[in-house]
């Protein structure tokens, strides 16, 4: 997997180069090739049509593919076109459709696209580079993994189905050899001062370095493996009791063993070197020993491979330090495709290295892609600085790692980050200036260190390879970061497959790298940290889920539980009757702009229960079924509810997730959002955005409600936004005018229910359950019409009115129909006012403080009296009544309970006997309520 | 022996509520059996027995075989989880859910809410375990800001998700009023009133059974006993006042049970029985009035001092008044009337002042204490004429002439 620096801050050149031919009609001009440099570099990229190339897009890791068909500028010579055409990745197809393929896709298998709805104009400056596209015929399988950057084109894609392509479109491909660029792109950390020497030719001339000195790295690298199997025994250790990842890392090791096995040769050698480390590893009497074995047995493998991909990129004449130039420079890649075998073989030990070992790189791992820039850019100036203690850093090395673990702010990470990074820059340089003297590696620190310390070359080599150990865990890190970001890019079936694994791992790895310390490193302790129970980890990859019952829901039994079932607000109706003139406008609102491939905004407002969301949700089930019968293109839906977020910028965070997936913070996910939207990406389907409870997402700026209204006007966003919230003036109320503007004019308000609706929407509900009587239902309807139109409302009455039903009568089976009576009951359940039954129960001193309360009213003429003031008159009412009267805290009592009830509201019972007294209720309810009770 | 029956921890079958008891007893089994989702509010004044109700259902309804495995329970109490953010972990981690390590939850509240929700979303009606949600104090989750935790459980309740019951306690009357109106909307408004609509007789009744040793007590010779003294007890008149006067005063059963603890905790081995006076002498322990003791405490000067403000009161018809006024009235007397009393110096009376004060019996009336003079700032009495009396009457050796100048209209 390749990741191509699209972020680094390196600024591309785009120059027309060859003849140039006007095209009159078009007033716009042809040209031959375009030229890619990069900014302060004289390397250059040459793009012909007729090359496959890669185009920026939302996702960093999978650029998108096209084969560039013309290149053209218009007249003014400021805009640079390109005519493409395009290319899929499963990744792209709509994951409804995925399953179309019927088969497991090869993770580098693109799709011709044969689709219209795409715009094959691009600018050229979202071109990063060339790509290297090759057709297999249909029936012959994928070519086994060798390059990474070859993509296989075997089957074309017209927004429907997977069909055959036709070979006929592939033919002007230029078969295998892309045309070479002039000069690999670098960096500018690699090569500042680089010679215009072409990199490529130079590497095939490289001469082999001694042998012996490979063989030395090798054994040293293991030692620092079996090293570092202590640790990994103690993280394993850990997790023991989590037995998918232990089970993922016994795949992971037999998996290495596997490949271990095809280089007998280079086993046998390790061997040799590792003789000691088994003999100790078997002293221990562990329950886990076996499980470490395994695990001592992947190091092997391990640092055999490590030491089989330096070999086998010997013989490629190839050092390993191209590997980053080539990921770094998207250029690069097309040049070597030799060289990019080797860096697939050795990709899989950093991966299995780094995530065995350093779960603080792991920690790194997470760090944003654009710090990663920052690293490179910084990584220059400190580079020497650091470099010039590497001795303090080989002694200590895992000082560097806790200290990324425990580094939370990104200036610490960054810091840590850079010092793990730049090893593996040293080591470029070095093994540079080891293998080509030719190489302007002059410049870099790391030499310099090395004249200074010419005189113990055995230290030398060690450090070297320790370097070159965490070189490549500082790679591993790096092939993280695109298997966070996205699983489906991937360029080598095996290495996709441990990513998916190492990435849960990673999460797990993460989590515990900064719960724990850092673990022990030497071995023999391992045993008792198995013992102790293991830290807590964070689940991240918790799956969200309500534990399964055990005893299955039992289904209704009769007609009654039946009908109650139906009318359950929840239960999903087969129609929403009384809704189809709303209904037909959102969906042609809809539909028109999903057709059309613009964006709009359009506002709904309607009190709660006169279903908004219901209908807006049918309109899309209408809508998805549509484009799943190919009547309109595709699009997505996203919804989110201001109500169900914390804050209203998680808004953007909600709505990144359900886009593509991806986690971040709210200001990044707003960046990446804004990204996404404004810019002209290709083969961008519609998407339909849901917010409801619009009215939430308020903030004192407006920046989101501004941004949900803003992106659909985009031209590039085909972003449909349908917002949702109560009340109609709401625009008018709470928006700047910015934002109203915006938002636009395309309103509907849902009016509450009649209660013909209500009793059609039971009716239908019920759908021929014969429960209710005509008049029961009609009282509902009316009822609940008359006080609020929700059809909530309706419903959880007649509900209440079947169970009422079903208590009333003598055996549930008799019960009959759901009655007037019935429906009575139910409506006094959930409309009569509590308070008068409330008065009624209360104790007689509590009366009588309510009377007391209505006489000082009435003496004062006031709604408001102090405690003092009404226990006076409470004091003489009891004398009236004969009661013995009660003292203060008493009265204070019965006074807070009523209080407590709210019959009576009070001031802050601080104030004791001067606190206020109001009454909640009206006088004459109270009277009422107290009269009644008298007689 | 005796002391084995402490009355509370043990609630028996709820008396005098079994229609409410049956309704939620239902609605709950509902849940639990058939995965359906509801909502519901048990409302009642302090006291009234809605947490009993509660738990009383619960125990019922987890005996039944099925049921017990099957339902998530999940307390809340408006008290403890004062926001959304506590309260959400607190309901992850008592759902257990997947985030939840050992007894800590991570991630931030939005995290969180989204988790939660998510894993709400997941299940659906016949397959998931029905979660109980009980919200003690349900008016203080009202008070959360956009009420988003109700909002989310209700939205829950009301759509085709996890099944949940959320189960609302509270005490105020007007609880929907606090709901927003799409929150209120979402609520099924099933209101489950505890109104002890208790008589006297009834609630002599339940005083006679929560006495009564239970019917195998081991001792026979003594339960015998034991009920026949409580049953002549509750015969006799000055109890029956007594337990009226309870009764007038409030009809719940915490008050009683205090009262009955309080004549409980007189029995012992040599005394075997409940007296009539023990009762009695619980009562006025129960009904004795919270300033009577300060006061009996209080010096002379201070109670003078008292006696004023209450001869200031009464001529300035409750206005506010402040030291100098106090010291003037004082002051007139003593030159007119006493004979007994020191002419105390005035820093004395001050500093009798400043203790009242400081005893809250007297509060000053603007906050703005800082730039008013001490001698001026102005007070109000925090007692009633009838406390005052009261304590004058019981004030130990209280001179005669203060007796009369607080019993003389003016001062």
């Amino acid at each position: 997997m390749v990741r191509y620096f699209t972020r680094l801050r390196v600024r591309r050149i785009y120059k027309w180069g060859g003849r140039s031919y006007a095209d009159r009609k078009l007033k716009s001009y042809g040209f031959e090739y375009l030229n890619i440099g990069v900014e302060g570099q004289e390397a250059v990229t040459t793009v012909t049509p007729g090359q496959y190339i890669l185009i920026e897009g939302n996702d960093d890791d999978n650029p998108f593919v096209a084969k560039l068909l013309k290149l053209f500028g218009d007249e003014s010579h400021k805009q640079k076109k390109a005519l493409v055409q395009w290319f899929l990745r499963l990744s792209e197809v709509p994951q409804n459709k995925k399953l179309l393929l019927g088969r497991s896709p090869h993770p580098q298998e693109i799709f011709y696209y044969l689709g219209r709805a795409c715009d094959d104009e691009i600018n050229v400056e979202s071109i990063l580079g060339t790509v290297h596209v090759q057709h297999v015929p249909e029936d012959t399988p994928f070519p086994e993994p060798g390059t990474k950057d070859t993509l296989y084109v075997k089957m074309s894609w017209d927004t429907k189905a997977f069909n055959v392509l036709d070979p006929v479109l592939m033919q002007d491909t230029p078969a295998s050899t892309p045309p070479k660029p002039a000069l690999p792109l670098f960096p500018p950390c690699a090569s500042p001062a680089a010679t215009p020497v072409s990199r490529g030719p130079v590497r095939r001339a490289l001469p082999t370095p001694d042998p012996t000195v490979m063989r030395r790295a090798g054994s040293v690298s293991d030692t620092r493996a079996t090293m570092s199997t202590g640790k990994m025994g103690t993280l394993e250790a850990e997790s023991i009791h989590s037995a998918s990842k232990l089970s993922a890392s016994k795949i992971l090791s037999t998996r290495r063993r596997g490949s271990a096995a095809d280089t007998p040769g280079v086993r046998k050698k390790l061997q040799l070197s590792n003789g000691a480390s088994p003999g100790k590893r078997m002293t221990r009497e562990d329950v886990l020993c076996e499980l470490l074995d395994e695990e001592v047995e992947s190091e092997k493998v391990m640092s055999l491979k490590l030491s089989s991909s330096v070999s086998h990129s010997l013989q490629h004449g190839c050092s390993l330090s191209p590997m980053r130039s080539g990921r770094k420079t998207p250029n690069g890649q097309g040049g070597f495709p030799r060289k990019l075998t080797s860096i697939s073989l050795d990709r899989l030990s950093p991966t299995a290295l780094g995530e065995q070992d350093f779960s603080s790189d792991l920690l790194l791992a997470v760090t944003p892609l654009a710090l990663e820039d920052e690293v490179f850019e910084a990584g220059l100036p400190t580079d020497s600085g650091s470099a010039m203690t590497p001795k303090k850093r080989q002694a200590t090395p895992r000082r560097n790692y806790v200290r990324g673990q425990k580094a939370t702010t990104p200036s610490r990470r960054k810091e840590s980050a850079m010092t793990m990074r730049e090893p593996a820059l040293g080591v470029l340089a070095e093994e540079d200036s080891e293998d080509s003297p030719m190489q302007p590696i002059a410049m870099t620190p790391r030499s310099k260190r090395k004249s200074a310390q010419l005189v113990s070359s055995r230290i030398r080599k060690q450090l070297n390879l320790l370097d070159n150990n965490e070189e490549l865990s500082s790679d591993g890190d790096d092939c993280f970061v695109p298997s966070k970001k996205d699983l489906q890019s991937s360029s080598d079936e095996e290495s996709e497959e441990e990513q998916t694994e190492s990435e849960e791992e990673t999460v797990v790895r993460k989590a515990r790298g900064r719960n724990c310390k850092t673990p022990s490193r030497t071995p023999c302790k391992t045993p008792s940290k198995k013992a102790t129970p293991s830290t807590p980890r964070t689940p991240r990859n918790a799956t969200p889920s309500i534990p399964s019952r055990t005893v299955p829901a039992r289904q209704p039994g009769n007609i009654l539980e039946e009908a109650r079932a139906r009318l359950h607000v929840s239960s999903v109706p087969e129609s929403l009757p009384c809704r189809e003139q709303e209904f037909q406008d959102i969906y042609n609102f809809v539909e028109s702009k999903v057709m059309d491939g613009t964006g709009g905004c359009m506002y709904i407002s309607g009190v709660p229960g006169t279903g908004k969301t219901a209908t807006v949700h049918e309109v899309i089930r209408c809508l998805q079924h549509a484009s799943d019968m190919d009547e309109i293109p595709m699009f997505r839906f996203i919804e989110i509810n201001g109500m169900k977020m914390t804050d209203p910028h998680q808004a953007y965070v909600q709505i990144l997730q359900k886009l593509t997936g991806q986690k971040a913070t709210a200001d990044h996910a707003a960046a990446l959002l804004e990204k996404r939207f404004s810019n002209p990406a290709p083969k961008k389907e519609t998407t339909v955005l849901l917010v409801d409870e619009l009215d939430l997402l308020w903030t004192r700026k407006q920046n989101v409600m501004y941004n949900l209204f803003d992106w659909p006007t985009r031209h590039h966003a085909r972003l449909v936004v349908l917002t949702i919230a109560n009340t109609m003036d709401l625009p008018e109320r709470i928006m700047i005018n910015r934002v109203a503007s915006r938002l636009g004019l395309t309103r509907m308000s849902f009016q509450p229910y009649s209660f013909k609706q209500l009793q059609q929407i039971i009716t239908s509900r019920l759908n021929k359950v014969k429960a209710f009587e005509e008049d029961a239902m009609q009282l509902v309807s009316r009822k609940v019409a008359a006080l609020s139109g929700d059809a909530r409302r309706c419903l959880d009455i007649c509900r209440r009115a079947t169970e009422i039903c079903e208590h009333s009568a003598s055996h549930p089976s008799t019960a009959g129909l759901v009655r007037m009576s019935h429906v009575m009951e139910a409506l006094d359940e959930m409309f009569s006012s509590s308070y008068i039954t409330a008065i009624r129960c209360a104790s007689l001193q509590e009366q009588l403080f309510l009377r007391a309360v209505i006489a000082e009213f009435r003496r004062l003429g006031l709604e408001e009296a102090t405690f003092q003031q009404v226990f006076v008159q409470h004091q003489a009412l009891c004398r009236v009544e004969g009661l013995q009267p009660i003292s203060v805290s008493e009265g204070l009592a019965v006074c807070q309970r009523l209080g407590a009830c709210r019959l009576l509201l009070l001031e802050a019972s601080r104030l004791d006997v001067l606190q206020r007294v109001r009454l909640n209720v009206s006088q004459d309810d109270v009277l009422y309520a107290l009269k009644a009770d008298r007689d | 022996y005796s002391e084995r029956f402490c009355h509370r921890r043990l609630p028996e079958k709820p008396v005098g509520m079994e229609s409410q008891h049956k309704h939620l007893l239902e609605l709950l089994r509902r849940t639990a059996v058939h995965g359906e989702s509801n909502s519901v509010l048990i409302v009642g004044p302090r006291g009234s027995g809605k947490t009993m109700l509660l738990n009383c259902v619960l125990r019922e309804l987890l005996e039944v075989k099925d049921v017990n495995k099957n339902v998530l329970p999940v307390h809340l109490n408006g008290l403890l989880q004062t926001d959304d953010r506590i309260a959400l972990k607190e309901i992850t981690r008592q759902l257990n859910l997947e985030n939840v390590v050992g007894d800590k939850v991570f991630g931030s509240f939005a995290e969180n809410l989204a988790f939660l929700l998510e894993a709400l979303k997941k299940g659906d009606r016949s397959s998931s375990r029905p979660v109980l949600f009980i919200l003690d104090e349900f008016d203080l989750f009202a008070h959360h800001k956009n009420q988003t935790l109700l909002y989310n459980l209700l939205d829950v309740s009301q759509s085709a998700q996890a099944p949940i019951a959320v189960i609302g306690l509270t005490c105020r009357l007007d609880v929907l009023e606090l709901l927003e109106k799409r929150v209120k909307s979402r609520f099924s408004h099933r209101q489950i009133h505890l109104l002890s609509s208790l008589s006297f007789i009834q609630y002599l009744d339940n005083v006679r059974s929560q006495l009564s040793l239970p019917q195998d007590f081991p001792d026979t010779k003594f339960y015998d006993e034991w009920n026949e003294s409580i049953k002549t007890l509750c015969e006799d008149q000055p109890v029956v006042d007594v337990l009226q006067r309870h009764y007038n005063s409030s009809k719940d059963f915490r008050s009683l049970h205090l009262l009955l603890m309080l004549a409980l905790s007189r029995v012992s081995a040599s005394k075997p029985a409940i007296k009539p006076t023990d009762l009695l002498e619980a009562s006025r322990v129960c009904m004795v009035d919270s300033k009577a003791n300060i006061l009996h405490g209080l010096s002379i000067l201070e109670l003078c001092l008292i006696i004023a403000m209450k001869h200031l009161n009464d001529i300035y018809e409750g206005e506010p008044f402040n030291f100098q006024m106090v010291h003037n009235e004082f002051k007139k007397f003593l030159q007119r009337k006493s004979h007994s009393i020191h002419n105390f110096d005035k820093p004395v009376v001050i500093k009798a002042f400043e203790h009242l004060q400081q005893l809250e019996l007297i509060k000053s009336m603007d906050s703005s204490t800082a730039k008013i003079q001490k001698e001026y700032q102005l007070m109000k009495l925090m007692l009633d004429h009838s406390q005052i009396m009261e304590a004058l009457q019981k004030y130990p050796q209280c001179p005669t002439d203060v007796k009369q100048w607080a019993m003389s209209a003016f001062g």
